[in-house]
């Protein structure tokens, strides 16, 4: 190493901290990592796309009066953020624990808050590509306009993120690597059944319907596809049920959270 | 790159938190309990680090030392007593703090699916006034790894690696746990070279070892701790002249183990202490310094698994340890403590291989320079 110049005033004061430095600087590690994860890839965007590939051209889903693609796309969303938040942000840091990489962290001057920010920007860089993506294959290839609310969608993308972020974070702090790596895909598995994504939840047992209705994953599928059809009605019920998930799961992340 | 850091500690911090005095130290240890289940891990540990000074925890595994680096950067909570560093509560003033310091644990905690200059970039964007990392991987020889992903490094790599890191915000105070484990020898000497040249800067550096040779070649102090207590705290020099001269019988009360007798003997050398090879009896007395002089035929400092004429020497020196005195007398005021050495033949002997893995891959040429060394270290005649 060089050695530096001496510094020129030695009581010139430090440089003032920003507190949004070291976020930054978390935030384009966890992109470099999230772009360098190719595993994710395939549970992130392949799964969805070709989800939705598959079922809007064989056309065999019966999604009621639209086009398949009218009710197929908000499922893949959904998916896309389950995906993105819960097995993504779950599975990583439940590693970046196991290898050590919390602990580490812990002792720089990048806070707790500090770090969730970061997660929490990767994540939603991460879901904007998702979102593109699915909306522009749907447009190209099926026709699919946008129709309803902006603002209602952006709102269930926002709670469902929070959620299963919450429920990633959650099953990262409470359960061993190896148990996050299985639990979240497994999970995902259940979401996929259950949250009328691809199959319609009147299809089920009604059972298996209450139950599904209570969890985040129908009620993001719920509220993307009524927030996406021209006069539905303002899916509050769902996200309601999205906010209620959400503070649930993140208030169990922060009590579980370790950097160790 | 660590210029500026005497400087930097004499200025305002950010004009938040109230300067210490100059001469005010930079870690404070006072009584320090920390207790897992029904262990005390910190037993009552007490001491202080000034600021400039490079201060060595010495002791063998399970000594605490760990434990005591983790409290004071407010990783845990102690049970009781105080931790301060830089004047400040590692826990409670964390935020203000942790942009002061350095740390390298002994899990390097690199993430796996970096590369070595993208690890060290991330921590320089943690601090205001970080040095460069590329020059930065340069000094500690990582220059050609710069792009290798952190999975792909070796053991002692990612040593370095972890040790640029703790460096790379120019800290005033730096916390090394075993900064050398799992070096080759030639990194293990440019790691003391990295470390003299942050003392010569200004930075102040705890760092912990059970090597002896490395805490008497870096360490202005060296405080020798085992089972949460410290036994022996003093510079290098004086722990082993007061050993030669018979003083450091003041730390050689009863119970006084092995870490403490091996540092004050200047037997253990380079050799990892570990308590299985606990203290011997009857080891002082006319025989002792024969023992010695066997033991080092046996291998002694650089010693692997013995070989066979080793081993015979080793044996050897057993026979002397075990002579029984001759004059009880005479052995008391013998200078050398009782059973001097023991640990490195004792170690020879066992044949534990864990104990052995760093000296194995020590080349011959260290092994010869470390036993100069360590030659010197029983001579008194401590240099640098």
């Amino acid at each position: 190493m060089t050695p530096d110049a001496p510094r020129p005033t030695p009581h010139a004061p430090r440089p003032t901290p920003s507190a949004l430095r070291p976020v930054l600087s978390q935030a384009r590690a966890e992109l470099l990592l999230t772009l360098r994860r190719g595993e994710n890839l395939l549970i992130t965007l392949i799964v969805p796309v070709a989800l939705l590939v598959f079922f809007a051209s064989l056309g065999i889903v019966d999604g009621g009066a639209g086009r398949p693609v009218d009710f197929l796309l908000p499922g893949m969303l959904a998916l896309a953020v389950i995906a993105t938040g819960m097995v993504s942000l779950g599975i990583a840091t439940a590693y970046e624990r196991y290898y050590g990489v919390l602990k580490r962290l812990g002792a720089s001057p990048l806070s707790r808050g500090g770090l969730i920010a970061a997660k929490a920007l990767a994540v939603l860089l991460l879901e904007v590509v998702q979102v593109a993506t699915l909306v522009a294959i749907a447009a190209a290839i099926y026709g699919w306009r946008p129709a309803g609310g902006a603002g209602a969608a952006a709102l269930a993308l926002l709670l469902g993120t929070l959620a299963f972020a919450g429920l990633g974070l959650a099953m990262a702090g409470a359960l061993r690597a190896e148990a996050t790596l299985a639990g979240a895909n497994a999970l995902y598995l259940v979401f996929l059944m259950l949250s009328g994504a691809v199959l319609p939840l009147d299809r089920l047992p009604d059972v298996l319907q209450g139950l599904a209705r209570a969890l985040p994953a129908a009620a993001l599928t719920g509220a993307l596809r009524a927030a996406l059809t021209a006069g539905a009605p303002f899916p509050a019920a769902e996200l309601i049920v999205l906010a209620v998930w959400a503070a649930l799961t993140l208030a169990v992340a922060a009590r579980t959270f370790r950097w160790e | 790159m660590e210029r500026g850091t005497v400087e930097r500690s004499a200025a305002a911090d950010d004009g938040n938190v109230p300067l210490p005095p100059a001469d005010a130290p930079a870690v404070v240890v006072d009584g320090l309990v920390k207790a897992y289940g029904t262990t005390r891990a910190v037993d009552g540990l007490g001491f202080s680090v000034a600021p400039g000074e490079v201060f060595a925890v010495l002791g063998p595994n399970g000594a605490g030392k760990t434990t005591t680096l983790e409290i004071l950067e407010g990783y845990r909570a102690p049970d009781a007593g105080l931790a301060r560093v830089l004047g400040l509560d590692p826990i409670g003033d964390a935020r203000a703090l942790k942009p002061r310091i350095g740390v390298m644990l002994q899990q390097d905690g690199l993430h796996p699916g970096l590369t070595a200059r993208e690890v060290l970039r991330l921590y320089a964007g943690f601090f205001p006034d970080p040095a460069d990392p590329d020059a930065l991987l340069d000094r500690v020889g990582l220059r050609d790894a710069a792009r290798t992903r952190c999975r792909r490094l070796s053991g002692g790599q990612k040593r370095r690696l972890a040790l640029a890191v703790a460096i790379v915000g120019r800290p005033e105070l730096v916390f090394l746990d075993e900064p050398t484990g799992g070096m080759d020898p030639e990194a293990r000497l440019a790691t003391w070279a990295l470390v003299r040249e942050l003392r010569e800067a200004g930075t102040t550096v705890l760092l912990t070892t059970h090597l002896l040779d490395e805490a008497e070649r870096l360490a202005d102090r060296v405080a020798i701790v085992d089972r949460g207590r410290i036994v022996a705290l003093d510079t290098p020099g004086a722990l082993t002249r007061g050993a030669e001269a018979g003083a450091g019988r003041r730390v050689a009360a009863p119970g006084l183990d092995l870490a403490a007798r091996c540092a004050l003997a200047g037997g253990g050398g380079a050799v990892r202490l570990g308590r299985r090879a606990g203290p011997r009896p009857g080891g002082a007395g006319g025989p002792a310094g024969r023992a010695d002089r066997a033991r080092d035929r046996a291998g002694g400092l650089c010693a692997g698994p013995p070989a066979r004429r080793g081993r015979r020497a080793a044996g050897r020196a057993d026979r002397l340890a075990a002579r029984p005195r001759r004059d009880a007398d005479r052995a008391a005021r013998r200078p050398r403590l009782a059973g001097g050495g023991v640990p490195a033949a004792g170690g020879a002997r066992s044949g534990k291989r864990g104990a052995w893995s760093v000296e194995r891959r020590a080349g011959a040429q260290e092994c010869a320079r470390m036993r100069q060394a360590q030659r010197r270290l029983c001579l008194g005649e401590i240099s640098q």
